[in-house]
């Protein structure tokens, strides 16, 4: 297959759902770590706001959580630390296998089988054609250590570009939109800006031309004038490339502005689920009420 | 003689049985072929493993030797557990039959091995032990070629953890190592590995093929021998079994490419489409000759023949 096959596949089914009319969706996600016992669904969550279980002391990170993802939209996860966002995002793009639950790609054997089913080397192969990851800290998502446009590059060589033209015109094209001066490309980004390193992390989670992008609170580290531009050029690329997002923040502001629906976790639980601006504007459980309220006073 | 890989165990069990009339005596208190049965087990064991799944590295317990480790043990050892009454061993060390570690190798299996016998020639060979090195002529069905490996790992210049390179390989998680390569040709405008470049063997495994130049590399590719490669001191043995394709990694706009000689030719052949080496002369020139000297030696032969018929003819 040459790239420029490959190029239109991908735009293809970037964009093109399935019959659900879902690029993603999620049912059950649980992670435990420990043995776990019977008790440790009943014992834990927002009730009794722990995520330990007492019986038997295993962490119940996530558990039960469900959700749907249509093409091009982007839903938000907000919650308190430790409320699980990050082991949502982690058990999907492959960093760690769930306990239980199932997740569908329709870009993965037509969304009919769950990615956690698919053995190491299939995961490996969804992550690197379908998936995008932006993590918080760059040193997790980056080899500081290699060129920016080698950082880009390893995810198209993982996707299976095998033109050194080619791979070099798509890192220079996404790292100029992401405005880092051409001239930088060859350099490594332990000499960037922490802002300017998240820029290159964003170039390279979008280089794959994948289905979804997960974003964990990629602009968390970052001052504020740096967060707006970022997102605006992510918002300005989702546009353009109908690509699905799944945003975890804790910041309220970065959710307001990028997702049209939102989930609220708490202790591992999904405690509310719907439209942004109904949730920050009418929240229903009482974690959601203290959430809005301490950002609005 | 006895050696394709079905034929190899064919050769195992005449390993143990010495009715076959030894022409020399074994070394008194050593066992056949140097190393006890049970460790020539195990050791084929590994060999068939690393068949079945081409490319991949198969852990096995290397044994002390009476050579140091590094110097070709990991060879040695597949060399020893394989051979059988009538097989033909080649050692060759860069292309030498005559080095003293070439020799000594040779030394050792005829010494412990009584019906073994040995060769320089490689058409004559059913067993070649070889470092830095693939013969010139293409081998045929019926021979092994055992590469002494040092670093049997090519994802380690990559990543350091053995836990990860084993779980990369497994996964089919080579993007680093493109990576490493994609940097190369920017800094440098080219891939610079020459020797131990990395191949992807039967589209699956990457594969480090030993520090062998990389104009021997499409020899190895869909050829009709049995490729073995044993790593005594990392402890592993992988191989390429016949009729398997050996892909040298490059990009489609950077095509791989073997050693150019620019037009050199052999001082002692005349060949021009053979690895040169160059050596120099009492005046401190340097002149170029063929790596494979039995290739080479071979080639004097036939046009010294064919000489000598001219000369009778006229």
């Amino acid at each position: 297959m040459t790239v420029s096959e490959r190029t239109t596949i991908r735009s293809n089914g970037a964009t093109a759902p399935d019959a659900t009319g879902h690029v993603l969706s999620v049912e059950g996600l649980t992670k435990l770590y420990g043995d776990g016992c019977p008790d440790c669904l009943r014992l834990t969550g927002p009730e009794t706001e722990t995520n330990s279980c007492p019986r038997c002391g295993s962490i119940v990170a996530c558990a039960d959580v469900s959700f749907e993802l249509r093409p091009g939209r982007t839903l938000g996860i907000v919650g308190e630390s430790g409320s699980g966002k990050t082991t949502v995002l982690r058990c999907l793009y492959g960093d760690m296998p769930p306990t239980s639950g199932d997740a569908y790609l329709n870009a993965y054997a037509g969304g009919q089988r769950s990615i956690f089913k698919a053995d190491p080397q299939e995961r490996r192969r969804i992550r690197n054609f379908h998936l995008g990851m932006v993590y918080q800290n760059p040193r997790q998502g980056l080899n500081l250590m290699i060129s920016s446009g080698g950082n880009v590059a390893e995810r198209l060589l993982a996707a299976e570009w095998r033109r050194v033209d080619a791979i070099r015109e798509r890192a220079a094209g996404l790292l100029g939109r992401m405005e880092i001066p051409l001239d930088r490309m060859d350099q490594i980004p332990a000499y960037f800006s922490g802002g300017m390193q998240q820029r290159v992390q964003v170039a390279k989670a979008l280089a794959n031309g994948p289905v979804v992008v997960l974003l964990d609170e990629m602009t968390s580290g970052l001052d504020v004038s740096v967060q707006a531009g970022v997102l605006d050029l992510i918002l300005e690329i989702q546009r353009e490339e109908g690509i699905a997002m799944l945003v975890v923040s804790h910041d309220l502001g970065v959710i307001r502005l990028l997702c049209e629906r939102t989930i609220v976790m708490k202790s591992g639980r999904v405690v509310e689920a719907g439209v942004t601006d109904q949730i920050l504007e009418d929240p229903h459980h009482p974690y959601t009420q203290l959430l809005v309220s301490s950002v609005n006073s | 003689m006895t050696t394709t890989i079905a034929n190899a165990s064919t050769a195992i069990e005449h390993n143990t049985a010495f009715d076959v009339g030894p022409r020399r005596e074994t070394l008194p208190g050593y066992n056949y072929a140097f190393l006890d049965e049970l460790s020539k087990k195990a050791i084929r064991r590994a060999i068939l493993k690393a068949v079945a799944i081409p490319g991949y590295q198969v852990p096995f317990g290397s044994r002390e030797l009476p050579i140091a480790r590094g110097w070709g043990t990991g060879g040695l050892q597949i060399t020893l557990s394989l051979v059988g009454a009538g097989d033909v061993v080649k050692v060759i060390d860069q292309g030498a039959d005559d080095s003293v570690n070439a020799v000594n190798i040779r030394r050792l299996v005829e010494r412990t091995a009584p019906d073994v016998s040995t060769t320089t020639e490689t058409g004559l060979a059913s067993i070649i032990q070889t470092r830095h090195r693939t013969p010139e002529q293409p081998l045929r069905e019926d021979q092994i070629i055992v590469y002494q490996v040092p670093l049997p790992e090519p994802l380690r210049p990559v990543e350091r953890k053995e836990s990860e390179t084993r779980r990369m390989h497994g996964e089919g998680d080579y993007s680093r190592m493109w990576v490493a390569l994609y940097e190369d040709i920017v800094q440098n405008g080219r891939i610079t590995r020459g020797a131990g470049y990395p191949v992807m063997v039967n589209e699956r495994h990457i594969m480090s093929p030993s520090p062998i130049p990389r104009w021997d590399l499409p020899r190895l590719d869909m050829a009709r021998n049995l490729s073995l490669f044993g790593a005594g001191r990392e402890k592993r043995v992988y191989a390429v079994p016949p009729l398997t394709s050996v892909i040298p990694l490059a990009f489609e706009d950077q095509p791989f490419t073997v050693e150019s000689f620019n037009g050199l030719h052999c001082r002692r052949c005349g060949s021009d489409g053979s690895y040169l080496v160059a050596i120099p002369d009492e005046r401190g020139e340097s002149h170029y000759v063929c790596s494979d000297e039995d290739w080479c030696a071979a080639r004097v032969d036939a046009q010294q023949t064919l000489q000598e018929g001219q000369g009778a003819a006229e």
